[in-house]
């Protein structure tokens, strides 16, 4: 009975995903042969006067960027924006006393001005160009080579999108991960150790592992096995193994989560840490915060997919669904175990739902979207209380209790929820054209795990080594009067408010 | 004359003012505090910190008024600052030695 139950729920599975992914790869054949008719003078000109579309289609050499995937990742990236100035940034201030306002704005604001800059540099090089399986190469520093008509790959064959707005919305997400280290050494280090060690944690931490998750030649160059083969070898490390990563669970949750974790052991509890009152001084701007992340977070997401297909509108209601449930679920824990439910607890939820669904959006069902979120909420609460205290550091505002233990969720959850008899996608094999049949939960989860652990090490090796540099160089601390007085006049010579 | 404080719950405020404006106490002055007494302080939990809130947010008004008017003034706060309950406040009077009022240069009862 148990059998057949199974095999009817696997065939409800694949007839309701097989469809999804028969429209996807309709949609891209059709969506190139508009855009050949709709904007001939940036195809090429001569197979743009022939006639039939189809024929030009079949005769263009390269591809060239539908507007609608183009405006897509514009709207994407700016979302993206958004979430760390002003969204992450609110939601940090308003979690640390009045004194210290301005410190964690400025904190979260310069960082993400100075990876941007880094970012061109030399980061999207290093993290998106073809090098060994951990370091990309050198190919486009200072964005060397990338024209106004040059394209990057997608996930669909013979779809492109225009590479500067590529390199901007991989920006964005090699911008957040540092800021959101930020948080579990505020109101103590000062604003020169801050930009020096995510420096070096970015270069050295964030630029590989985004190589090894995310870095593949791209999906035309998948045309039989043995070129597939070919492929995958020049792949990152974890992207060979098979690690699924949708938007960044390993490459931004766990990996900023644990130099965060490195970070409050390193540089130290605040002065009167557990003695005096370290209260949140606005929790409404943390909610402000809180919700202009999860908008944001759309981009973050749906955008990942880097077309406007279907599958981004799978990570767009998973996105949304994933955060209610698990909002709902720390709220219901927490008004069980500590007596009521808050507004910082609903915040904080939502945010773990955010983290948690991250990896897993563009590959799990919304009802797979809606356990992840639930599991994520009840554990992170668990992750910025009791595992907190076991841990015993100044984690300030729980960056590994929500992204760290979120992260860790999200992608062990991906391999679960991802198997089409649980709702998900499965796996696409660009060889055959045709989602993979066989999926295993179990293969995938240890794969999945690999991930984690890679980047658990990788993360927290870099993170110790660039904290030991900079406190020989600089040091980590501002003196003790300085902190107690306040990071916003003493680092800044600023008051936050004036009443 | 007689300086009366009195330490009062916040959302009491308008109806205190109107009592004493009512038996013909001409001005006050109003200071938002915190403080404790009886009442002690509450609990508040910011994810996994607890933090014990000693101090409660009060307010203190402060009257300055003819001797005679002390007894009416003193009943007055009493009524209209009670809800019964733990942390209704407290009523302090002073004996005020000089009174000026600083446009006209009138001192004593005068100057009330």
């Amino acid at each position: 009975m148990k059998k057949l139950i199974a095999l009817l729920a696997l065939f409800g599975a694949c007839s309701l995903a097989a469809p999804v992914i028969a429209q996807d790869k309709a949609a891209a054949p059709a969506t190139e042969a508009k855009q050949a008719e709709a904007k001939p003078e940036a195809a090429a000109p001569v197979a743009a006067v022939a006639a039939p579309a189809a024929a030009a289609a079949a005769a263009a050499p390269a591809p060239v960027p539908n507007k609608g995937d183009t405006a897509w990742m514009i709207v994407a990236t700016v979302l993206v924006i958004l979430m760390t100035i002003p969204g992450l940034a609110l939601f940090y201030g308003g979690l640390v006393r009045a004194k210290n306002m301005l410190s964690v704005l400025m904190q979260v604001f310069v960082t993400f001005c100075m990876i941007s800059v880094l970012w061109v540099f030399y980061g999207y090089s290093i993290a998106f160009t073809e090098g060994n399986p951990f370091f990309g190469g050198f190919s486009r520093l200072f964005l060397s080579g990338i024209t106004a008509d040059s394209t990057a790959a997608t996930f669909s064959k013979g779809v492109v999108i225009p590479e500067y707005i590529y390199v901007a919305f991989q920006l964005t997400f090699a911008a957040i991960t540092p800021c959101l280290i930020v948080g579990a050494f505020v109101e103590r280090v000062k604003f020169s150790a801050v930009l020096l060690f995510l420096a070096i944690w970015f270069t050295f931490a964030y630029l590989p592992m985004a190589h090894m998750v995310w870095f593949w030649p791209g999906p035309d160059a998948f045309t039989d096995a043995a070129a597939a083969e070919k492929a995958t070898a020049a792949a990152g490390w974890l992207f060979q193994k098979g690690a699924l990563d949708f938007a960044g669970g390993t490459v931004v949750h766990i990996n900023a989560g644990i130099a965060a974790l490195v970070g409050a052991y390193v540089v130290g509890k605040r002065i009167g840490y557990q003695k005096e009152a370290m209260t949140p001084h606005s929790l409404t701007l943390t909610m402000v915060g809180a919700a202009l992340l999860w908008v944001g977070w759309f981009g973050f997401n749906a955008g990942s997919n880097l077309e406007a297909t279907g599958t981004a509108a799978l990570a767009f209601i998973n996105t949304l669904v994933a955060t209610a449930a698990a909002t709902l679920s720390w709220l219901f824990f927490e008004n069980m175990f500590k007596g009521r439910p808050s507004m910082l607890g609903g915040a904080s939820g939502a945010v773990a739902g955010l983290v948690a669904i991250t990896p897993a959006c563009g590959f799990v069902g919304p009802m797979g979207a809606i356990a992840l979120g639930v599991i994520a909420g009840a554990l992170c609460l668990w992750g910025v209380s009791g595992l907190k205290r076991m841990l015993g550091a100044d984690d300030s505002l729980d960056v590994f209790g929500v992204h760290g233990v979120g992260g860790i969720i999200g992608a062990l959850g991906t391999g679960v929820f991802a198997a089409p008899i649980l709702g998900g996608s499965g796996i696409y094999d660009y060889v055959a054209n045709k989602t993979a049949a066989d999926y295993s939960i179990m293969d995938q989860v240890t794969i999945q795990a690999t991930g984690v652990i890679t980047t658990i090490i990788w993360s927290g090796v870099v993170a110790f080594i660039a904290f030991w540099i900079v406190d020989k160089l600089i040091g980590l601390r501002v003196p003790e009067e300085q902190e107690r007085e306040g990071l916003d006049v003493t680092s800044h010579g600023e008051t936050a408010y004036h009443m | 004359m007689k300086l009366v404080t009195a330490i009062i719950k916040p959302f009491k405020l308008d109806e205190v003012r109107e009592a004493l404006s009512a038996i013909g106490v001409q001005g006050i002055t109003v200071t938002e505090v915190k403080g404790f007494g009886r009442q002690k302080g509450h609990t508040e939990l910011y994810r996994g910190a607890e933090y014990v809130v000693d101090f409660l947010p009060k307010v203190k008004i402060e009257a300055a008024i003819k001797t005679e008017l002390l007894e009416q003034a003193i009943e007055a706060i009493e009524k209209s600052a009670s809800t019964g309950k733990i942390g209704d406040g407290k009523i302090f009077v002073f004996e005020l030695t000089q009174v000026i009022r600083i446009r006209t240069g009138e001192t004593g009862a005068d100057a009330l």
